[in-house]
């Protein structure tokens, strides 16, 4: 497996689109940082960017790779490799070569600014952290979904309809239950709603570190009340890791079954 | 040594294999024949694990395909599109099959046979569809397997390369190997094939020597006879 995840990485990280989304990262932490002067507003915006952007960069880049190499897997299977190595050595080479242009794209800014001096280098760290869960978990959703459907067009539309639903629809469909509901005690709901929603669950988790109140809406204030802030950041963390377990087990299963 | 016993194989509503049995035990060349979608490179693929059969039990080497994955060290197999990463260049696709098979090959003498070395830095993505077929050769035949599986192997070559791998071809035959070739081109198959295995309608219709046949359909052309053999058939 570690073989194929060193081939796959290398011929990610050599690819343009790396760069680009390198590059990008790179030009955004500078103009945040050196335009803005503030460490910490730079964070939550870049938050914002992260939980957006990352995961629809996530599943394109994984369904787009997917079926980019589906010759070149095929070529594979014929070797004596394990299947199911395959697949997670590939699935990790493509999350974690966007990672990687990701924390260093964003760590080379702010390092420069002198990030190492100031007390949010813990803050930083979790929004990093919050960036490598997802594109962990979005990858896999998108090499689930590319599993599943041969047809690229329809892969492809999954994909992207999964990450509308995630990032904008989900939000939508949970604040009109909120307000159609808003006479029952919804706190239970809340925080299921939020953990089935990676999206959700990593803007709580850095606003939960930040501490900012104001920008923890509904499900945050709850999640707080419920949690506190250690156990919050805690639980949210392991249902984050959960998020990518249980994708990378189906794919691990479905890999197994399906025909070339 | 290949067993297949009762396979079958369908995809969604489309039954593809009907319980084909198939015994392939001493050396030679072994072309698989049948109309399109007879399951030739269905049948190919299973024997490389890489479709699941829903029944039926396939065997190489006395080790069942399902759950000895190592037994596919033994084969070396040509796919039947070529399509590589793009951003490897030709020379990195060979190391790396060389190290992801932890085997060393004689890659050299083949690039030399197919004059592929002004290739060799080239990225796989810049090539022609014949170079392409040519890497993939290198990279099948290169190491010294006791069974090789070739799925249209001269798709997109050119008459000189056509001309090697039939030396090829019959090198490896007489080292004593078990080759299994697909192909339409019947001219190639009546040079190179010791037997033939038709396959219809998911069943191994006949299997034996072209020269058996050939007296089985009355005619002495071999085009002739796999055109029969469908006729009749029908008829």
């Amino acid at each position: 497996m570690l073989k194929i995840l060193k081939y796959s990485f290398f011929d990610l990280i050599r690819s343009r689109w790396s760069y680009v989304y390198f590059l990008f990262y790179l030009g955004l932490g500078s103009v945040l940082l050196f335009l803005n002067n503030d460490l910490a507003k730079a964070i939550i915006t870049l938050m914002n960017v992260i939980t957006i952007l990352v995961p629809l960069i996530g599943t394109v880049f994984g369904v787009m790779y997917y079926y980019n190499s589906k010759e070149f897997t095929e070529l594979l299977l014929a070797q004596p490799i394990k299947r199911s190595s395959i697949f997670i050595g590939q699935y990790l080479g493509v999350s974690l070569s966007l990672a990687m242009s990701l924390i260093i794209g964003l760590g080379i800014p702010f390092a420069l600014y002198g990030l190492f001096q100031s007390n949010e280098i813990w803050d930083f760290g979790l929004l990093l952290i919050n960036g490598l869960f997802l594109t962990l978990i979005f990858t896999a959703l998108a090499f689930n979904i590319a599993l599943y459907n041969e047809n690229k067009i329809k892969g492809f539309s999954y994909a992207i309809l999964l990450w509308l639903f995630m990032a904008v629809i989900y939000d939508g469909l949970f604040l009109m239950t909120l307000i159609a509901f808003q006479s029952y005690p919804l706190d239970g709901f809340s925080l299921v709603a939020t953990m089935s929603n990676p999206i959700d669950l990593s803007r709580i988790l850095i606003l939960l570190k930040l501490d900012i109140s104001a920008l923890l809406g509904y499900t945050g204030a709850v999640f707080q009340k419920f949690f506190g802030t250690g156990l919050g950041l805690l639980v949210s963390i392991l249902a984050l890791s959960l998020w990518v377990v249980l994708p990378t087990l189906n794919m691990y299963r479905k890999s197994r079954k399906k025909d070339f | 040594m290949i067993q297949i016993e009762q396979l079958h194989k369908k995809f969604g509503k489309n039954k593809i294999l009907e319980g084909v049995n198939l015994t392939i035990g001493s050396q030679g060349v072994f072309a698989i024949l049948g109309p399109n979608g007879s399951g030739k490179t269905t049948l190919i693929k299973t024997i490389l694990g890489m479709v699941i059969p829903d029944k039926g039990i396939v065997t190489v080497n006395e080790n069942s395909i399902k759950t000895h994955w190592k037994y596919r060290d033994d084969i070396d197999y040509l796919p039947q599109i070529a399509n590589f990463p793009a951003n490897l260049k030709v020379r990195e696709l060979i190391a790396m099959i060389k190290d992801l098979r932890n085997r060393q090959g004689n890659d050299e003498r083949l690039i030399s046979l197919f004059k592929l070395q002004p290739f060799l830095s080239k990225k796989l993505g810049n090539l022609s569809g014949g170079t392409k077929q040519k890497v993939n050769l290198v990279l099948t035949l290169m190491f010294d397997s006791p069974i090789i599986i070739l799925d249209e192997p001269t798709t997109g070559l050119d008459p000189i390369a056509l001309l090697h791998l039939k030396q090829l071809i019959a090198e490896e035959k007489e080292k004593g190997k078990i080759i299994l070739i697909t192909s339409h081109i019947m001219g190639f198959v009546e040079e190179i094939a010791d037997e033939i295995v038709f396959l219809l309608e998911g069943k191994v219709y006949f299997k034996g020597t072209i020269d058996t046949l050939k007296t089985q359909m009355e005619t002495s052309n071999f085009e002739q006879a796999i055109a029969s053999l469908l006729t009749y058939e029908n008829a």
